[in-house]
């Protein structure tokens, strides 16, 4: 009795188990690559800046055609370059005047702890309790400016990255050569 | 014939699923802000709700019946009822991707849908026959589209009426629901199931 109540539930799932994983396999349906590429391109942070629901509906989007290339307020100058190469479409770089990277950053003196930049984070870049000052991590930054929206004592900033002896390096030859031109 | 009409009269209006049984009660909350989500939400339990019955149906008689291990039921039909909803979903996605973009979310979410236990249970429990469980389960489910659809109705017009503060949202939902489900009880003795 016992023997065949597990017997026969195991073989249950078992077989509903590999009756699924053959479905999957035959049932598959092929995305645009297109878009799996584009999402490759954006910053996966999901923070919605762009108006879509996410980073796969700006890329459906983007592959539609149906949005510019420079949607992407965190990916700025070098996302939008890359999905205009990508997508082979002119992008109006004149509008976009910050080159340099950015991340957010916390002005502990007016920073109340109230712990609200912390739960909007997408990337969990900000750490932080209640009561206490948070602060920032430069690796999971991704600059979307969520928190900068909620801070109610404005001590979250979006700020340029500050060169650290890990970060610096030379500039490439092709930057100088268009700053040399400008 | 006539008594498959009167069984899906019966279990569509007069034993409804939601208003009467109290089954499936989160999507009729959940989903019933906007008329094609709850048109959507409807159409996959449809869906599943009639596939789900036949399934469980043959579970029962073909496996828990002549093993002896009936005490195992609901643990089986959960584990066929998930099984059959990824299936569906994967099925849909393949064939018909238009239908897939209307139910989308809907379609995963209905394994937790109570009602499709609940009917299938039901139908165990009053010992119905193979065709008698389809239609069943399927009169069922026009029931709950039909409430879904009637209650979002209700819903869309509530957002646009003066409801006093305390009652405005969720309350005067739960208010509106239970008046439906009193309007629901004067179908009771209308069709004899």
């Amino acid at each position: 009795m016992l023997f065949s109540a597990i017997v026969s539930l195991t073989m249950l799932g078992a077989i509903l188990g590999l009756l699924l994983g053959v479905a999957a396999r035959y049932l598959k349906v092929e995305g645009n690559p297109l878009v799996a590429e584009i999402e490759q391109l954006l910053p996966g942070s999901q923070c919605g800046q762009c108006g879509f629901a996410g980073c796969t509906g700006a890329a459906q989007a983007l592959a539609d055609g149906t949005a510019p290339a420079g949607l992407c307020p965190p990916g700025g100058r070098a996302v939008m370059q890359a999905l205009a190469a990508k997508l082979g479409i002119e992008a109006d770089l004149s509008g976009v005047e910050d080159n340099v990277p950015m991340m957010a950053e916390i002005k502990e003196e007016i920073c109340i702890g109230c712990t609200r930049c912390f739960k909007v984070c997408p990337t969990d870049a900000i750490m932080g309790a209640a009561q206490q000052i948070h602060v920032v991590f430069r690796e999971a930054c991704t600059a979307c400016g969520k928190c900068e929206e909620v801070c109610p004592t404005e001590s979250v900033k979006l700020q340029p990255i500050p060169a650290t002896l890990q970060s610096w390096h030379w500039p490439k030859p092709q930057q100088v050569a268009e700053g040399a031109a400008a | 014939m006539s008594e498959y009409l009167l069984l899906l009269l019966g279990t569509a209006l007069v034993n409804n699923v939601v208003l009467v049984k109290f089954l499936g009660l989160c999507p009729f909350m959940g989903v019933s802000k906007k008329m094609d989500g709850a048109l959507g939400m409807g159409m996959a339990t449809t869906f599943v709700l009639t596939l789900a019955t036949a399934a469980t149906w043959m579970l029962e008689h073909w496996l828990l019946l002549p093993l002896g291990i009936q005490y195992l039921r609901i643990l089986a039909f959960i584990l066929v009822i998930a099984a059959t909803v990824q299936f569906t979903e994967m099925v849909i996605r393949k064939t018909s991707p238009g239908l897939y973009q209307v139910l989308g979310i809907y379609l995963p979410l209905i394994t937790t849908n109570c009602a499709v236990l609940g009917i299938a249970l039901l139908n165990v429990q009053e010992k119905n026959g193979f065709m008698h469980s389809l239609m069943y389960g399927f009169g069922s489910a026009l029931g709950f589209t039909l409430v879904m659809l009637l209650f979002t109705g209700l819903r869309v017009r509530l957002a646009l009426a003066q409801v006093p503060s305390a009652f405005s949202g969720a309350p005067i939902g739960f208010v509106v629901a239970g008046l439906l489900s009193l309007a629901f009880m004067g179908f009771a003795g209308l069709a004899g199931h």
